[in-house]
């Protein structure tokens, strides 16, 4: 009892440190932007200082750009989800078959993970997807069509394109090893019990991924809700709004047009999303992670 | 209805001959065991049975039909696996109603069977239960409700009961056989536990390294083993297999003598040895005994006859229950 007590103790002194440094690590940036969210602070002004009240608020949240911006990132977010579980799950399916040459196909299968996202989008915009000598432009050549302006005419699919490709290793790799994990035995008496290859699909292998997928839609939420290089680099936000998340509307405020506790506000208000989104997913998937 | 036969069935991995040449006749409605050591191919042997594994050759037969290449489903059989392979996030219904639904049969029906199956199996109170939830007796019981479910023409047991404690062992064994003559179902069952294949089985398989050593009911094998293997595999604690000199006059390589079948007295006649240890366990004591130019002998003795270690005692094999053995390690009958 008293050494259990004292080993508590001890783990928390030991562990004091750190958490402070994160705890500053995080609270003085989120302090800093909701202090300047409440302030006059433009670039191309500068006589214009002192409290702005929700001044900032207002003009971020009643921007038509906001409602665009808003709409795109749930697209983004939504699509990329759905095309990387899906794929992932059909890749894992395939890669969980095949006996020869395993090792090449995974880490073929991988190695788009390994780039970094605004070296994949310029791959992307200039070796696949230009309509002058674009790879996708080629084929459609050769195939009697005329070339598409993927990034002009389909700008938002072509981002969910070159997202989802960059996040379907994730997934593939963590729903593979989660089907790999699942006992043989209980495929075995599956079988006995007369599944074919779809009930078993259905009633064994996709609850068992359950956990799994949870995993998956929570990490790359994450991370796709602030979808930015692949914008900066492709489209730039457009045509117009066309293609610009929240993201990177703030970062068009602060850095375009110079608007500090715009982008500010912004970034508050993208907090708060997050928040929402987080716990709208947590209580929607979350129960599946207990137990 | 469930007679299987295996005709020179084979299985290899690769270049390992797992087993060779197995034929065997499992009667409708008996309940056969596969012994042996660690290794032998008894799971294999029940798993080509099952059609979990191809046979690499000869036939399969359930009821006169080729089943051979006929997958798992289509032979009719159900298995209760020795981890159990209950479904984790099913409830104990839907683990014992799979089967049926499966089978597409109408859900109603399926619920009636299911709640006989568990009423049979004392499973009532835990049918919402998930797996998890249940102690390693119940998720047997489990197993094997969804094993009977099905009314399948036999019911495959590998090793069921390795995963329980002693005293749970003993009262499932009685439940497995008691129920397994109640259905009249066709049953193999695997173990290595000889106590559980002399006490379920109409007729004991005896395999070693991928072969049948013996086939035959329990006591044909305690009084009548074919051979070394089988005297020295069947039986607790096992027969005195001594060569050499004392085994001449007998006119065999080897003899055998069972620790039951000696005679212990202090001076009496036999062979002449020092009681090394003396096990008590109350009903018998076991004295392992070492006798100069023959080795240590066990004998086993009624409980409450009192010899101490260190004691010298006589040793009388009963001349009717002495086993010869041949060069070659066969039996020589007559
Ligand atoms: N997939 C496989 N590939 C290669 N060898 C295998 C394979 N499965 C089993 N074997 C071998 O076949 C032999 C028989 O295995 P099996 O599982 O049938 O033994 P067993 O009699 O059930 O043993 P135990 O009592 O330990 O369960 C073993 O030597 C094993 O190593
Ligand atoms: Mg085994």
């Amino acid at each position: 009892m008293a050494a259990t007590v004292n080993t508590r103790k001890l783990a928390r002194a030991m562990l004091t440190p750190a958490v402070v440094i994160l705890f500053i690590w995080m609270i003085v940036p989120l302090l800093l932007t909701i202090w300047y969210s409440f302030q006059n602070y433009n670039l191309l002004s500068p006589e214009n200082t002192g409290f702005a009240g929700f001044m900032n608020y207002k003009y971020f949240l009643t921007d038509p750009a906001f409602f665009q911006a808003f709409w795109n990132t749930l697209t983004i977010t939504l699509s990329v989800l759905v095309i990387t579980v899906v794929g992932g799950i059909l890749l894992g399916l395939l890669l969980d078959q095949f006996i020869y040459g395993q090792g090449i196909v995974r880490i073929l299968v991988i190695s788009p993970f390994f780039i970094m996202p605004t070296v994949a989008a310029l791959v992307w915009k200039n070796m696949l997807m230009d309509p002058n000598y674009g790879i996708f432009a080629w084929i459609a050549t050769r195939l009697g069509f005329a070339p598409v302006a993927w990034l002009e005419n389909y700008p938002l699919f072509s981002i969910i394109l070159i997202v989802a490709w960059q996040w379907l290793p994730f997934a593939t790799l963590i729903l593979l090893t989660a089907m790999q994990s699942l006992d043989e035995e209980q495929k075995e008496a599956a079988g006995m019990d007369g599944a074919n290859f779809a009930s078993l699909f259905v009633y064994i292998t996709l609850p068992h991924l359950a956990r799994a997928i949870t995993v998956v839609i929570l990490i790359e939420t994450i991370f796709l809700l602030s979808v930015f290089a692949e914008i900066l680099v492709t489209t730039g936000g457009g045509p117009g709004y066309a293609s610009t998340n929240i993201a990177y509307l703030i970062y068009h405020q602060a850095l375009l047009d110079y608007d500090v506790g715009g982008a500010s506000a912004g970034g508050v208000v993208a907090v708060i999303l997050a928040n929402i989104v987080a716990i709208f997913l947590v209580r929607l998937v979350g129960k599946n992670l207990e137990a | 209805m469930g007679k299987i036969v295996l005709e020179n069935v084979q299985k290899h991995f690769g270049t390992v001959k797992v087993i060779s040449n197995v034929s065997l006749t499992v009667e409708d409605g008996s309940f056969v065991v596969f012994v042996g050591p660690s290794g032998c191919g008894k799971s294999t042997l029940l798993r080509l049975i099952a059609g979990l594994e191809d046979a690499t050759g000869g036939r399969i037969l359930i009821d006169g039909a080729d089943v051979t290449d006929l997958p798992p489903t289509k032979r009719g059989l159900s298995m209760v696996f020795q981890s159990y392979a209950l479904y984790p996030h099913m409830s104990v219904r839907g683990n014992i109603g799979f089967g049926l639904k499966m089978a597409g049969m109408p859900k109603d029906e399926i619920r009636k069977k299911v709640d006989a199956a568990a009423a049979t199996l004392n499973l009532t109170p835990y049918l919402d239960r998930k797996p998890r939830m249940l102690s390693g007796g119940q998720r047997q019981r489990v197993a094997i409700g969804r094993a009977i479910v099905r009314e399948p023409k036999g019911f495959l047991f590998d090793e069921p009961l390795s995963n329980l404690d002693a005293a749970l062992r003993v009262n499932m064994r009685i439940e497995i056989a008691r129920l397994q003559r109640s259905l009249g179902t066709t049953a193999i069952y695997v173990t290595h536990d000889q106590v559980e294949a002399m006490t379920m089985a109409d007729k004991i398989v005896v395999l070693n390294a991928g072969s049948v050593e013996q086939v035959g009911s329990p006591l044909e094998l305690y009084d009548r083993p074919a051979n070394l293997f089988v005297a020295g595999f069947i039986g607790s604690p096992k027969m005195n297999l001594i060569g050499g000199a004392t085994a001449e006059p007998y006119q065999a390589a080897t003899i055998g003598i069972r620790p039951e079948h000696l005679i212990v007295s202090r001076d009496g006649g036999g062979w002449a040895g020092t009681i090394s240890v003396a096990e008590h366990l109350g009903s018998d004591t076991f004295l392992y005994v070492e006798v100069p130019g023959v080795g240590l002998v066990t004998a086993r003795t009624p409980g409450e006859v009192s010899f101490h270690a260190g004691e010298r005692v006589m040793l009388q094999p009963d001349p009717a229950r002495l086993h010869r053995f041949d060069k070659q390690g066969q039996a020589i009958r007559g």
